[in-house]
């Protein structure tokens, strides 16, 4: 995630604002607030093996994080419809923007007794940024002043001059610039304290971590590659606290074999539907299962410097392309629902969204209007018939290839061209054209956002420049767009000028968007009060047996 | 003999070393860069990066890495994977699984195979013939993802008679179902090899021979039949042996067991060089030492067969 | 021996009864065969032109000789099978799992694809992949393991070793390597998927061909072929080859279907054949989603690869029942 340097001041209370509010259509069975049900039982859920050793600023993927965000707690954490709440902040303050003054709760411990103070965080910080440490989520605190000169490649420094121990409970945090949507990402993994254990031995901490959230690990807790057993941490005081004996996750390897166990009731919550199930899963769960809206969508990326897919002529073309896509044919058939069409660039349940934005007609199926926008297109720059167009995908996980057939065939079928899906075998393949500019088509882009803003399904994938920006789209007047929402003084302001932005993106389509993420489990019927946060992520907390 | 089995042991060594070569040479001709896939679709911090490139060797050229490998592994440290576990821990978890899935197997394609392959030659075009030529058809004809998914589906999920994944134990009874299905495949290889065969002696000197002397049916088939058509038998059976074990990547998947062929593939998804080395250098030497035990049995089973001269 | 002689002690020998009279094996099985052959000049050309002979007059080979001639028609002409093309008519998402409808005797895939002109349009990349990599795992296989085991020695370790080798390379990380070669990168094919299989299937036939030769070097009668003076090699092509062909070819038969379904496990992985290239593997594969709400567009391709698959066992039961001179007589 990279995030603007050009913002100003946007009071606190834009922050909340800029949080998702709570527009989430709801769980079927239960609702966060549930009371009731066995909360003597152990709960078995799916996970999948961590990628890296279990440290909170090493974690960047869903397999650890979900671990991680069960076990530590940070300053705020974010309710089920993306609100921060405050965790171990008593208080977050800073007027300017700029300089945060942040205050903990006392008499606050790891599960190892270690008390923790405002040195606790600024040294966790401080080694999540600290080059030398090599923690993959280093960049999520690259916005502290400081950061720089720690993370440079080689760097002998280790601590950023922007973080500043006032006393136990005090700490301040200056940033290079003002940004003020900046104490709404503190709710990440990577912003959470670790005890000093941790910072001595992290690879020995990374087997067996010590935290201090709802959940803390059993004894040999973590087999590799067959389970993780968590058990409820008695002194956890949050929002959060367990209403179950433990949660276990078991280790899969695809869906398909959890939801045969979940089906034979020897798993009791599984997050994903696979594919294979979307058109049974009803019968055979009944009323145990979701379907929940959240932060995240799916999209087809188009380099702008492929010479077809450049000015006005490619512009044109990214909208026929857009508007050749049947949208809800996609998702009713191939999907059986799991998705909702898009209609903009980021995500229903985030604060601000808007289903009409001037431009969202470019993203609706109609054939007539996409061969007309083609037909200009090729008035301007001749497309050569005999080439192909190509969606790329990585076909070793996320499954899919399945709709990138469905998209392929609805614009031969539309459009008269020739269409293709090109797979990656691998994930890393995929990526590494996308980085080095070497992308030959189009490819498929998803994200799920790292905290619940407009702005984060934005800046980080189309600002100029920007880290994840696979298209190399670069617009100034989409810059500024983008810097006068975060500039700008009431929240409602801000989202308005957020999707003033968008309406550029709708027009120039560096991206198109197809459809937004729906989180759709299944439980067993051992378990209830199963509901989902606004990640996607189930709220393992709240579980408890029938 | 026992020089000849001291020879191949010796043979061991070049193997060891060209395995080991070709594969970490496979492994650093994947195309992206492990390191950056860390970062998931993430921006890709370069000091981190370049941090965690030094720490793994992968900045250094292809020869260095190779030796550094080596080193590594006389030095009884196998090294490090991304999750910072030590590969020799590793292997100690993924092989019992897989062997203990890969005997089972083995023993169920080889009783049944050689069984009704039996059976089938020595009643050559009667009914029981057709209907095992139609039942390795299906198994033929239907990937092993499909069959497995059914197989756990009625007899795992409707009808409970197992459970649809393994235990994190893993234990014989729990792998008794993938067994199966992970033994389909060669199940029918084995069955039309053994018919063949069986064909082949029925009509030979020996078998006439003993038929004529008034031995009975049963011990015809038994002494003379069977032994003298298991030679190409047994030679599919050693080479499987190897190919079940690193090549259930199919059925560990669909079973959820955690054994090599998972192991292996996440390797070579997520290009962890080491790990995929380490496991392929084991699965060689099975493949050597299975082979020497099936070169041996030919022996055994046709004396005229002689290796020494 | 002339073919005329041998015809007829043929016929003789397919009167007498499962229990013989004689105990001693008559001349067409003994050493003395192989001698004889020696003697007469043309040899390895009689032995085939004999097998041919008596190829022609099995049953199980006419049948197996029409499924292939129809199965290569198919894979030739498929317009001529199918009034759908579907290389140019794309599938309608609206007929998603549709079943058998007016000209759709099969019904539709989940992409709304005819599934009866995709198994026909399928027929030529899978059995093209099927029967050249089978042609070319059988030549790099059958000449590895032939003289490793014939010769043995150093011959065989270095060559049986090196197959151990090859044996344990992870197909699924050879084929990533393989595919991102700059030959095969830009275009991906069913040649580019021969070659793949290919190079990782060749050592299973080496071994069973190792095995075979193993067993029959030391008969008796390439003994005395041997000590007649037949030269080594020509001892191995006349007279160990050909005895040692049975478990080639079943194993060689039953691959050919394993190399089809390889394909689809391929594309699974995505290092398969590119999506738009229709086979059966690729339709299998992609029917899997939906197997459990509509199986039939994965059985039918499945049977039409049973089927391709039958004929060349079929056609293997018979090439072995006429070039064996011991089963030719039953």
């Amino acid at each position: 995630m990279r995030f603007s340097r050009t913002s100003k001041a946007l009071g606190l209370a834009a922050i909340a604002a800029l949080a998702l509010s709570g527009c989430g259509a709801g769980g079927t069975a239960a609702g966060s607030g549930t009371t009731g049900g066995d909360t003597s039982k152990v709960i078995l859920v799916d996970g999948s093996e961590p990628q890296r050793p279990l440290m909170p600023a090493d974690t960047n993927e869903v397999g650890g994080g979900k671990i991680m965000q069960m076990m530590f707690s940070g300053l705020v954490s974010y309710d089920p419809n993306g609100k921060p709440v405050n965790e171990l902040a008593e208080s977050i303050e800073g007027k300017d923007g700029q300089n945060f003054t942040i205050k903990i709760k006392k008499d606050q411990k790891f599960t190892n007794g270690e008390v923790i103070t405002a040195k606790t965080f600024v040294d966790s910080w401080n080694f999540g940024a600290a080059a030398k440490n090599a923690q993959l989520s280093g960049s999520f605190f690259e916005s502290i002043k400081g950061y720089d000169e720690a993370s440079a490649e080689g760097s002998t420094v280790d601590t950023m001059s922007g973080l500043k121990v006032v006393d136990d409970q005090t700490f301040t945090v200056e940033l290079k610039q003002p940004e003020s949507d900046w104490p709404l990402r503190l709710g990440y993994t990577a912003f959470v304290p670790v005890p000093s254990g941790a910072l001595a031995d992290p690879k020995g901490f990374g087997e067996k971590p010590v935290g201090n959230g709802p959940y803390k690990m059993a004894d040999g807790g973590w087999q590799h590659n067959v389970q993780i057993q968590l058990v409820p941490n008695p002194e956890y005081n949050g929002a959060r606290k367990a209403k179950n004996a433990g949660v276990t996750f078991k280790i899969f390897q695809n869906d398909d074999a959890a939801y045969q166990d979940l089906l034979s009731n020897n798993l009791d919550v599984l997050q994903t539907i696979p594919t294979s199930a979307l058109k049974n899963f009803k019968s055979d769960l009944g009323d145990r299962t979701i379907n929940k809206p959240y932060a995240g969508n799916q999209t087809i990326a188009i380099p702008e410097y492929l010479p077809e897919w450049s000015g006005e002529a490619g512009k044109l073309r990214r909208q026929a392309l857009s508007m050749a896509i049947n949208r809800d044919e996609i998702t009713k058939v191939i999907f059986s629902g799991a998705r909702q069409p898009a209609k903009d660039f980021t995500a229903p349940v985030l604060d601000g969204y808007s289903d009409s934005i001037p431009g969202s007609e470019n993203l609706k199926f109609d054939a007539t209007k996409a061969k007309e926008a083609w037909a200009k297109a090729d008035a301007i720059q001749k497309w050569d018939s005999n080439e192909t167009f190509t969606i790329a995908y990585n076909a070793d996980k996320g499954g899919h290839k399945a709709w990138v057939e469905a998209v392929v065939n609805q614009l031969k079928n539309t459009l008269g061209i020739k269409v293709e899906g090109k797979p990656y075998a691998t994930f890393k393949e995929a990526r590494n054209d996308a980085t080095a500019k070497t992308l030959t088509g189009s490819i498929r882009a998803g994200w799920q956002a790292d905290y619940p803003s407009l702005y984060n399904f934005l800046g980080p994938i189309y600002k100029t420049g920007a880290g994840s920006n696979d298209a190399k789209y670069a617009n100034p007047e989409f810059d500024k767009a983008v810097s006068d929402g975060l500039n700008a003084s009431t929240v409602a302001d801000g989202n308005k000028a957020m999707n003033k932005a968008q309406e550029i993106l709708l027009q120039d389509l560096p991206a198109i968007p197809l459809w937004y993420q729906v989180a759709q489990g299944g439980w067993s019927d051992k378990v209830t009060n199963v509901d989902y946060g606004w990640d996607g992520v189930p709220l393992y907390y709240n579980i408890t047996g029938k | 003999m026992t020089t000849y089995i001291l020879k191949r042991f010796l043979q061991l060594i070049p193997v060891f070393l060209g395995a080991t070569l070709l594969v970490y040479f496979l492994v650093f001709s994947l195309p992206g860069d492990p390191i950056v896939a860390l970062f998931g679709d993430k921006p890709v911090n370069e000091a981190v990066a370049s941090q965690l490139r030094a720490q793994y060797h992968l900045d250094q050229p292809f020869w260095v890495q190779y030796l550094l490998y080596l080193k590594s592994i006389f030095t009884f440290d196998l090294g490090q994977d991304f999750s910072g576990r030590p590969i020799a821990a590793v292997l100690g978890e993924v092989f019992p699984v897989t062997a203990r899935l890969a005997i089972m197997a083995l023993i169920f394609e080889a009783f049944f195979g050689i069984l009704f392959g039996l059976i089938a030659g020595l009643r050559k075009g009667k009914l029981f013939d057709a209907t095992v030529l139609v039942a390795s058809l299906i198994v033929i004809g239907i990937p092993i993802f499909v069959l497995g998914f059914l197989l756990q589906y009625f007899i795992g999920v409707q009808l409970g008679w197992a459970k649809p994944t393994v235990s994190s134990a893993a234990t014989v009874q729990d792998l008794i179902l993938p067994a199966i299905v992970l033994g389909l495949g060669s199940f029918a290889y084995v069955l039309r090899l053994t018919r063949t065969s069986v064909l082949e002696n029925m009509s030979a000197d020996y078998v006439r021979t003993a038929s004529a002397k008034g031995l009975s049916r049963f011990k015809v088939v038994r002494v003379h039949i069977l032994r003298n058509s298991l030679i190409p038998v047994i030679t599919f059976l050693g080479a499987d042996l190897g190919a079940l074990m690193g090549g259930a990547i199919v059925t560990e998947g669909i079973f959820n067991i955690p054994g090599v062929g998972n192991r292996l593939y996440r390797a070579v998804l997520s290009g962890e060089g080491p790990t995929v080395v380490s496991i392929v250098t084991v699965l060689v030497l099975i493949y050597c030492l299975s082979n020497l035990l099936v070169d041996l049995l030919y022996a055994w089973l046709d004396p005229r067969i002689r290796y020494d001269s | 021996m002339t073919p005329d002689e041998n015809t007829s002690k043929h016929g003789a020998a397919a009167l007498v009864e499962r229990h013989h009279e004689h105990f001693v094996a008559d001349l067409a099985e003994t050493p003395l065969q192989a001698t004889d052959r020696v003697k007469e000049d043309k040899a390895p050309l009689s032995l085939w032109g004999e097998a041919w002979r008596n190829l022609r007059k099995q049953p199980l080979f006419l049948i197996s000789a029409v499924l292939i001639l129809a199965v290569a028609a198919v894979s030739l002409f498929p317009g001529l099978f199918s009034g759908i093309d579907p290389t140019s008519e794309a599938c309608q998402l609206a007929n998603s799992d549709a079943g058998p409808a007016d000209g759709h005797p099969l019904g539709f895939t989940q992409q709304g694809c005819d599934v009866y002109a995709r198994v026909i349009f399928g027929t030529r990349s899978s059995v093209t992949v099927g029967l050249f990599t089978t042609l070319g795992v059988l030549l790099i296989g059958g000449v590895m393991g032939a003289v490793a085991g014939y010769y043995g020695g150093w011959v065989d370790a270095v060559l049986a070793r090196i197959n151990d080798i090859f044996f344990a390379l992870p197909l699924i990380l050879g084929a990533i390597v393989l595919m991102q070669l700059p030959m095969f990168r830009a275009n991906r094919t069913v040649w580019t998927l021969v070659v793949i299989l290919v190079t990782f299937g060749w050592p299973q036939i080496a071994r069973i061909t190792r095995g075979a030769v193993i067993e029959v070097r030391n008969a008796d009668f390439v003994t005395a072929a041997r000590s007649l003076g037949v030269s080594k090699f020509g001892a191995l092509m006349r007279h160990v080859m050909p005895n040692s062909l049975a478990p080639i070819i079943v194993v060689a038969t039953i691959s050919l279907g394993t190399f089809i379904v390889a394909e689809s496990t391929l594309s699974f992985l995505g290092i398969g054949l590119p999506p738009s290239v229709m086979s059966w593997g690729n339709d299998i594969q992609a029917a899997q989603a939906s197997l459990r709400s509509n199986p039939m567009p994965l059985l039918y391709p499945a049977i039409a690869l049973s089927i391709t698959v039958l004929s060349f066992i079929m056609l293997g039961d018979a090439l072995r029942d006429a070039l064996d001179p011991k089963a030719r007589k039953r």
